[in-house]
């Protein structure tokens, strides 16, 4: 007895929604970075499912360069955060509020 | 025994999953994202990904979360998110509700449809997930994209070199 597919993209899609969850509702510019880690690692779980069940390696190949992306943008995304952190001795996004009307 | 590894990981994700939305510290935040990272790393070593285990092992919850503490630690967060604020009552509310009926409507369309045909995984093919497929793989069909990682990555850091910079006054 598998473990049939629809039981990995069940996960899969309960982790992208705690991660959406927790982008539209926590306010620290950190969690809300890494809510956007969450669902990025539920995605790669997708694709991995799919790669074994589609007995293809395409999917982990594809794996392999979000991971890459995933870690040039959380590099990117701290240095922004800490800039952020530096002028305006906040982390709270909703104080970031110059753009709204 | 595949089932019970497999629920047990991802009850493991799941709950930490959670705990990592609902924590008033972004340090706890930044841990409890380690453990889904390495339940998640489990479950792909159930699906034959031996290659991407390591590599999340490594990549994720050894270089990007550690690069998360740092900054954590760096700034010296001393004070505790709100976590409900008053005024965000009613968008916590929305977002909670909307999400749980994309959750059912997931479950029930992931649960019954045409890819229940695939419910057991085919006989793998000949060193699938290993090092060895992967590498002859990103040199052979995927060599370009392989090339261009190397020039995100340098843009990466001079874009993270360039922002965090101190100002000289």
């Amino acid at each position: 007895m598998q473990v049939p597919l629809s039981a990995y993209l069940i996960l899969s899609a309960f982790l992208f929604l705690v991660g959406v969850v927790g982008v539209a509702t926590r306010r620290n510019a950190l969690i809300i970075f890494m809510c956007i880690e969450l669902m990025l690692n539920a995605v790669n779980l997708t694709f991995v499912a799919f790669a074994r069940f589609l007995n293809s390696m395409n999917g982990q190949i594809v794996v392999f360069f979000v991971m890459v992306v995933a870690a040039a943008e959380v590099a990117v995304g701290l240095a922004i955060i800490i800039a952020i952190y530096r002028n305006r001795e906040t982390m709270d996004v909703a104080e970031l509020n110059l753009l709204k009307w | 025994m595949e089932i019970v590894l497999f629920a047990g990981f991802a009850l493991v994700a799941s709950v930490a999953a959670v705990l990592v939305v609902t924590r008033r510290h972004a340090v706890y935040s930044a841990l409890y994202l380690v453990i889904t990272m390495a339940a998640l790393a489990g479950i792909y070593i159930l699906l034959e990904g031996y290659f991407i285990w390591i590599i999340q092992i490594i990549v994720y919850a050894g270089a990007i979360m550690v690069l998360f503490l740092f900054v954590i630690m760096l700034l010296d967060i001393r004070q505790e998110d709100v976590l409900w604020a008053r005024r965000d009552r009613g968008q916590i509310l929305l977002a909670a509700l909307l999400s749980l009926v994309l959750l059912v409507e997931m479950v029930l369309a992931l649960g019954r449809s045409a890819l229940s045909g695939a419910q057991t995984a085919p006989a793998s093919i000949q060193g699938f997930g290993t090092t060895q497929t992967v590498g002859r793989l990103l040199f052979t069909d995927y060599l370009f994209p392989f090339e261009i990682t190397s020039v995100i990555l340098l843009i990466a850091m001079v874009g993270a070199m360039v922002l965090a910079k101190r100002q000289v006054k």
